[in-house]
């Protein structure tokens, strides 16, 4: 069976369904056969759930039998980042402080997509509490790039990345808080979408910087990202910055024409610390849109060089918030001592990372008596100027268009002694959720056989034009049909 | 300015981290390095400018207040690392 369905889309996946030329169970096995045979490779899965998806296939079966009709996700087997919370199912967030978490309720996502029939195949690796950009920084393991397994696959959703584009899920949900979708999306070749904030409800996503963070689907194609952002998006009461809105059909979208669309390409998304290789694959990208009829010019974002530092004193300030709650007494991991205060000190030093700490420690100062002004509240400020560049080139254009990462993927260890040096590459996402505006990343290309990324902005809440402009590119361009050249006995193996 | 080592192990203590000699030597200089690259900030006038909490503002997101059945004792005490008798337990509170 596996040849039948391993590599294929969602949407094919579906009709393979409809037709019964596959059953969930035989599908659900196949995926599970695939991580079993290249997973000791790459490591995308921190958690595989056989025995559960098994028995939730064998649902979707019973179904298909009584002759009810197939939901669009209905028998698709898939995979949660591990910070997205799974009743019964440990929930890590790559982590030694959640070593043994097992939450008591799910996150709405994990509910919709549950309601929507899709088979849970696992959790996969991250950086440890989505702090990074290389997924190196899990307590775990690494996951390897499949392009080319001596490098990173990006981060911080490094396993939902890697499971799409190894054919170990059919498609995964990530989370993005400076990148952390589109990145490892452009790394790994595959379609990932960071939604408007507020579009996808964050209730039960373990939280590292609430104003920024956001879930969104990663996917082989353009089509099954819309497929899944209707059964994931739309108005949640369990979180209070949820937006009220009417969710549209996202797949109406989904025309293959951008003729008249005006498209602006901002000029410091193409400088300094731009990969040349990278900058002019982003360049052809530019003419197959303009050859399409795509209206192109360039236009400014003048206030980009600092959303960085913008992004990491806001991003640090929200997690040392939020990570105050890991003290060892209500959940996770707890070191022995005396009195309370050494427990919550030594808990916190045994239990997070050094990049998790080094965050606590600069959003700590951030915040702290007499430093709050000049940084935390200027970053804000900032943030405010960051926005107003983006309203005023929406005002002229439909969408923006960037490279999704300034460098195609870099090797293992490559940065990981300068944490400036990663932040410094994460300058083409982090605007964007400063922002709060939606942002798409799409196969288009390859600098010395690792894929590179296009990223599409798009005004708040219009995700419909960003999924017309990526599929008519995706629908004449063949970049998101080729595969990382895995060993071929495992493309091949365990027809049963 | 710079971070001094008294200023990390202020910042530490703020954040309920305890430090290795060579996590307080690291932290400095790396805290140093990156609020370094973030004075960039200083070069922008920002005396006219409101900040901005959230990028898609709600306002006043209010609910009805209704009693709703919640997770229950037992669940929420599942995780925890030491408990008895439906209370969490730690280890003795000194004051000093």
């Amino acid at each position: 069976m596996e040849s039948l369905s391993i590599g294929k889309s969602v949407s094919e996946l579906h009709e393979l369904l409809v037709n019964k030329n596959i059953s969930a169970t035989e599908l659900t096995k196949a995926y599970i056969d695939r991580i079993q045979a290249v997973d000791p490779d790459l490591q995308a899965y921190l958690t595989v759930l056989e025995d559960q998806a098994l028995t939730q296939a064998a649902e979707v079966d019973q179904r298909i039998a009584q002759g009810e009709v197939l939901g669009a996700l209905e028998g698709i087997p898939m995979a949660l980042k591990d910070n997205m919370c799974t009743e019964g199912v440990r929930t890590s967030c790559a982590s030694k402080m959640l070593e043994n978490f097992i939450p008591p309720y799910n996150a709405t996502v994990t509910d919709r997509l549950r309601t929507a029939g899709t088979i849970l195949l696992g959790k996969v690796n991250m950086d440890e509490f989505a702090m990074g950009s290389s997924t190196e920084n899990s307590y775990f393991t690494k996951t390897r790039n499949p392009w080319n397994l001596e490098y990173v696959p990006g981060g911080s959703s490094g396993g939902a990345a890697v499971a799409v584009a190894a054919d170990e899920a059919a498609f995964s949900l990530g989370s993005d808080t400076g990148g952390s979708i589109r990145q490892p999306a452009a790394f790994c070749g595959v379609v990932g979408m960071k939604p408007t904030y507020g579009a996808v409800s964050r209730y039960g996503l373990i939280a590292y910087a609430s104003s920024l963070d956001q879930i969104g689907p990663l996917t082989k194609t353009v089509r099954d990202n819309a497929l899944v952002m209707n059964a994931i998006a739309g108005y949640d009461p369990l979180d209070s910055t949820s937006v009220p809105q009417d969710k549209p059909d996202y797949t109406k979208f989904l025309v293959n024409d951008i003729k008249g669309l005006k498209i602006g390409f901002p000029r410091e998304y193409f400088g300094e610390g731009i990969d040349p290789d990278v900058a002019r694959g982003i360049q052809a990208s530019i003419q197959t849109l303009i050859n399409l009829g795509a209206e192109v010019a360039e236009c400014s974002l003048p206030h980009t060089e600092y959303a960085i530092p913008a992004y990491y004193l806001i991003a640090t300030a929200e997690a040392s918030s939020n990570l105050a709650r890991y003290d060892g007494v209500r959940y996770g991991f707890r070191a022995e001592a005396d009195d309370v205060l050494g427990m919550f000190r030594q808990t916190r030093a045994e239990g997070f990372g050094p990049e998790v700490k080094r965050r606590i420690m600069l959003g700590t100062y951030a915040l702290s008596s007499g430093y709050y002004d000049a940084y935390y509240l200027k970053a804000q400020k900032v943030r405010t100027l960051i926005k107003q560049d983006f309203d005023r080139a929406f005002e002229k254009f439909d969408i923006l268009l960037s490279p999704a990462a300034p460098t195609p993927a870099f090797k293992f260890g490559e940065k990981v002694a300068d944490p400036l040096a990663m932040y410094l590459s994460d300058i083409t996402t982090v605007p964007i959720n400063l922002a709060g505006i939606p942002a798409i990343s799409i196969p288009a290309g390859f600098v010395n056989g690792l894929p590179i990324g296009l990223q599409l902005m798009g005004k708040a809440l219009d995700e419909g034009t960003l999924y017309r402009a990526a599929y008519t590119f995706e629908q004449n361009t063949q970049y998101h049909t080729l595969k990382p050249n895995l060993a071929r006995e495992v493309l091949t193996c365990g027809s049963r | 300015m710079t971070i001094s080592r008294e200023d990390v192990e202020y910042v530490a203590a703020l954040a309920r981290l305890e430090l290795t000699e060579q996590e307080t030597q690291e932290y400095t200089e790396q805290l140093n390095s990156i609020l370094g690259y973030a004075a960039m900030l200083e070069r922008l006038d920002t005396s006219d400018v409101q900040p901005t909490a959230h990028a898609v503002p709600l306002h006043n997101v209010l609910r009805e207040d209704q009693v709703k059945s919640s997770i229950n004792h037992e669940k929420a005490l599942r995780n925890a690392p030491d408990g008895e008798e439906g209370f969490f337990r730690v280890p003795k509170i000194s004051l000093t």
